[in-house]
């Protein structure tokens, strides 16, 4: 992006202004500080919440076990092969992030996204530590003193302290939670989740602390292709035009005659987190947070004037406003609107129907390559398979191996001690390998193709597995 | 240089100096680097003095500047070998002290003796069995059940150790069949008589009235058995199976009785070590064909 500065200069980057955000308070921003105090409630305390699952699984409710293999989230487990369900996690993620958007706007970026809820906190601290707009620009810019070291050192601190306990957290979803934690404290960790807490510390202060709405402006592409899904009936935060302008300052008990409600104050532009000013229209930069409808309603309570000269409106009934038309209804419901809500129930429904029939059994089998087939001396011909049992139960089982369409097939099993296909144990939730071979009186001839099935002794839940009995190399 | 190229070139659309390179009216402007860029080298460059001391970095003669740390990729592999063989050691001391019989009950010990036994097959053996362990015809394939000298693990043991007629082995098998008809051991007529009975054994068509019964009661049977079911003792092949090292065709046997066969094989024991011949054994054994 070229600017071009006022003495005529082009530049190549834009500067970064610093941004002080102004505090406000008022409905919006209270929505604010609940969305925030809730999302950070989960992020750092569901990793602490226990569920029972028995002594072969972690009671750890939600977490990624990535040296097992396993992924726990409360009642619900996953194996590595049940990893589509993470993938229709995030496409379900995302036509609800598209849904709302296409509803209300940004209101994920205003008050969800992790970047303006940590952004939003180091704001809340730097303030605290620094006091509020006029008084942090004012020691950020003046000469550094004593008194500047001192609270840019406590603001910097209380930073870097909330960025490695978020990064903390993350790690706590990985790993046995109170055990790590404990680790912690006796300086006992191995130097992979170091290594993770202290980047994650990192990035957390950057992202937070420097870059803040440089993010969302250059960095994410969720804002990026969230403007493709605005229309016409999206909410958007509108200043009013019609009744705004002509703006101009405007001295308590004068007359309104020639001007519009906007006294030009600026509080809409001093509380903004992105730096933007409200009033020159919708604007990519713009995060539909509110604050300065909070900061608008403010100020025309002060002067006697309706609320909403910045309001959550949409872009069909300002222009309808501006242009004196007649006013249109907000509509919710758009076809698009069920389109979404469509595909939603589409891959949800998918998503719910795979995990309540999830098998907690599964065999898989795999015919040896070399040798394909072996000829044996009373003229039988046997065939090798790796089997593997995946018991996903929080119990030990006995399962039996039955081979099906084989007309005189014998099972036999290889491998240390007594092994009898009629009864493999397999421990709970593990899996299982044996060496099996198969044997049958059979002419050379096409692969014939078998079925493998394999059921549990006691509870008769059964699983089968097609594979094929070769007899001649292939041509 | 001149006075004229001295002079700043400044553009006149942006008004930032030019580096004085045209192409075709194209002139490159002298914008600085970003300042991120010039850190981000200043810090590699800092980094790169930082791994000339370190680290081995300059071709001098004779080598190369040795570097503090004293590191070598040789010097890593040797280390990472060495954690190999320590990581195995625990098994090792274990699968030497076990014998066969609790090496085939246990697991732990089963799973490592099949592994190294399969890297060391690889190796060794794959070049005339196959990396399957398939054989071919004249190299015996493994994974049956029909052995010529004994399936058991210590008799697959003893056939690695002192391999199939080797020389200078006291300990190998060693037998020899005669070239009935090469040596003139036979008559034409009766080498063919006991071809068709042989082949009449693999097609379980045989019988007494057959004019080669009689011929292979006299010269075959004291090796390979009255009922022709071979003799492990000199390892003489069962000659009713449906398994023929040799090849199953008429003309396959009438060779083997006009030249005889006699294959080899290495003995292995002054090659590998005994826990690898051990490991051998287990993985031939447990490849399909094993007795117990």
């Amino acid at each position: 992006m070229s600017t071009e500065t006022p003495e005529g200069d082009i530049q190549l980057f834009q500067k970064q202004e610093r941004i002080y955000p102004k505090r406000v308070a008022g409905v919006y921003r209270n929505l604010k500080w609940l969305a925030m105090i809730i999302c950070l409630a989960i992020y750092y305390f569901v990793p602490f919440l226990r569920w029972d699952r028995g002594p072969s699984a972690p009671d750890q409710a939600v977490l990624i076990d990535l040296e097992r293999g396993r992924a726990y989230w409360f009642w619900i487990e996953i194996w590595p092969q049940e990893v589509y369900i993470l993938t229709g996690i995030l496409i379900l993620a995302a036509i609800a992030l598209f849904f709302v958007t296409s509803l209300f706007g940004r209101v994920w970026c205003g008050y969800l996204c992790f970047q303006t809820v940590w952004t939003d906190l180091f704001i809340w601290v730097e303030r605290i530590v620094q006091g509020d707009r006029n008084k942090r620009k004012k020691l950020r810019e003046g000469p550094w003193t004593k008194e500047k070291f001192t609270k840019l050192a406590i603001t910097h601190a209380i930073w870097l302290v909330i960025a490695w306990c978020t990064a903390g957290s993350f790690v706590l979803y990985f790993n046995d939670a109170p055990t790590l934690v404990r680790s912690f404290f006796n300086f006992d960790v191995s130097p992979v989740v170091l290594g993770f807490v202290c980047s994650l510390t990192f990035m957390t202060y950057l992202m937070a602390g420097f870059a803040r709405e440089q993010v969302c402006t250059y960095m994410c592409p969720y804002a990026r292709f969230q403007s493709a899904m605005f229309d016409q009936d999206t909410l958007i935060i509108g200043y009013d035009e019609k009744r705004g302008e002509p703006r101009g300052k405007h001295k308590k008990g004068a007359d309104w005659t020639g001007l519009g409600d906007c006294i030009d104050c600026t509080a809409c532009v001093q509380v903004c987190p992105m730096g933007i000013d409200i009033r020159e229209g919708l604007q990519m930069e713009c995060i539909a947070c509110g604050l300065c409808i909070d900061a608008c309603d403010d100020v025309m309570d002060k002067v006697g004037l309706p609320r909403g000269l910045i309001r959550y409106d949409t872009e069909r009934r300002l222009e309808e406003k501006n242009h004196d038309l007649p006013i249109s209804k907000y509509r919710l419901l758009r076809p698009r609107s069920f389109y979404y809500m469509a595909i939603i129930a589409i891959v949800g429904g998918i998503m719910l129907y795979s995990l309540l029939n999830r098998s907690e059994l599964e065999m898989n089998i795999l015919h040896d390559r070399n040798p394909l087939f072996v000829r044996l001396s009373n003229g039988d011909i046997r065939n090798g398979y790796d089997l593997k049992i995946l018991n996903k139960t929080h119990n030990d089982h006995i399962y039996a191996l039955q081979v099906k369409g084989l007309d005189g097939a014998i099972i036999e099993m290889v491998g240390a001690g007594d092994l009898d296909e009629m009864v493999l144990g397999v421990g709970a939730d593990s899996v299982g390998q044996f060496k099996i071979f198969v044997h049958a009186p059979v002419e050379p001839q096409k692969p014939i193709p078998i079925e493998f099935v394999l059921q549990e002794t006691q509870t008769g839940v059964s699983d089968r597995y097609e594979s094929m009995f070769i007899s001649e190399r292939p041509h | 240089m001149h006075d004229e190229d001295k002079k700043k070139d400044i553009d006149e659309l942006s008004g930032i100096e030019t580096t004085g390179h045209e192409w075709d009216g194209l002139k490159e402007l002298n914008n600085p680097l970003p300042r991120w860029w010039v850190w981000v080298f200043l810090v590699t460059c800092l980094w790169s003095f930082w791994y000339f001391i370190v680290y081995p970095a300059w071709p001098v003669p004779g080598g190369a500047t040795k570097g503090t740390s004293g590191y070598t990729q040789f010097k890593e592999l040797a280390e990472s070998q060495q954690e190999i063989i320590a990581r195995q050691q625990a098994y090792l001391e274990k699968f030497e002290a076990a014998d066969f019989d609790e090496i085939l009950n246990d697991p732990a010990l089963y799973s490592f003796a099949t592994a190294g036994g399969a890297a060391a097959f690889k190796d060794n053996c794959a070049t005339c069995h196959g990396s399957g362990a398939e054989g071919s015809k004249g190299y015996p394939n493994l994974n049956d059940d029909d052995w010529l000298w004994g399936g058991r693990v210590e008799d697959i043991y003893t056939t690695i150790q002192h391999g199939i007629r080797v020389h200078n082995d006291f300990d190998t098998h060693m037998s020899q069949m005669p070239a009935f008809g090469k040596e003139g051991l036979l008559k034409a007529d009766d080498i063919n008589a006991v071809v068709d009975y042989v082949v009449g054994l693999r097609d379980g068509k045989a019988s007494e009235d057959m004019a080669g019964h009689t011929i292979f009661a006299q010269n075959c049977a004291s090796c390979h058995g009255t009922d022709a079911k071979g003799l492990r003792e000199f390892g003489a092949p069962n000659l009713t199976d449906a398994i023929w090292l040799y090849g199953s065709k008429r003309a396959d046997i009438y060779h083997s009785v006009f030249y005889a066969r006699a294959g080899m094989m290495p003995a292995w024991k002054n090659r590998l070590d005994e826990n690898t011949i051990r490991q051998l054994a287990i993985y031939v054994h447990q490849l399909g064909g094993g007795e117990e």
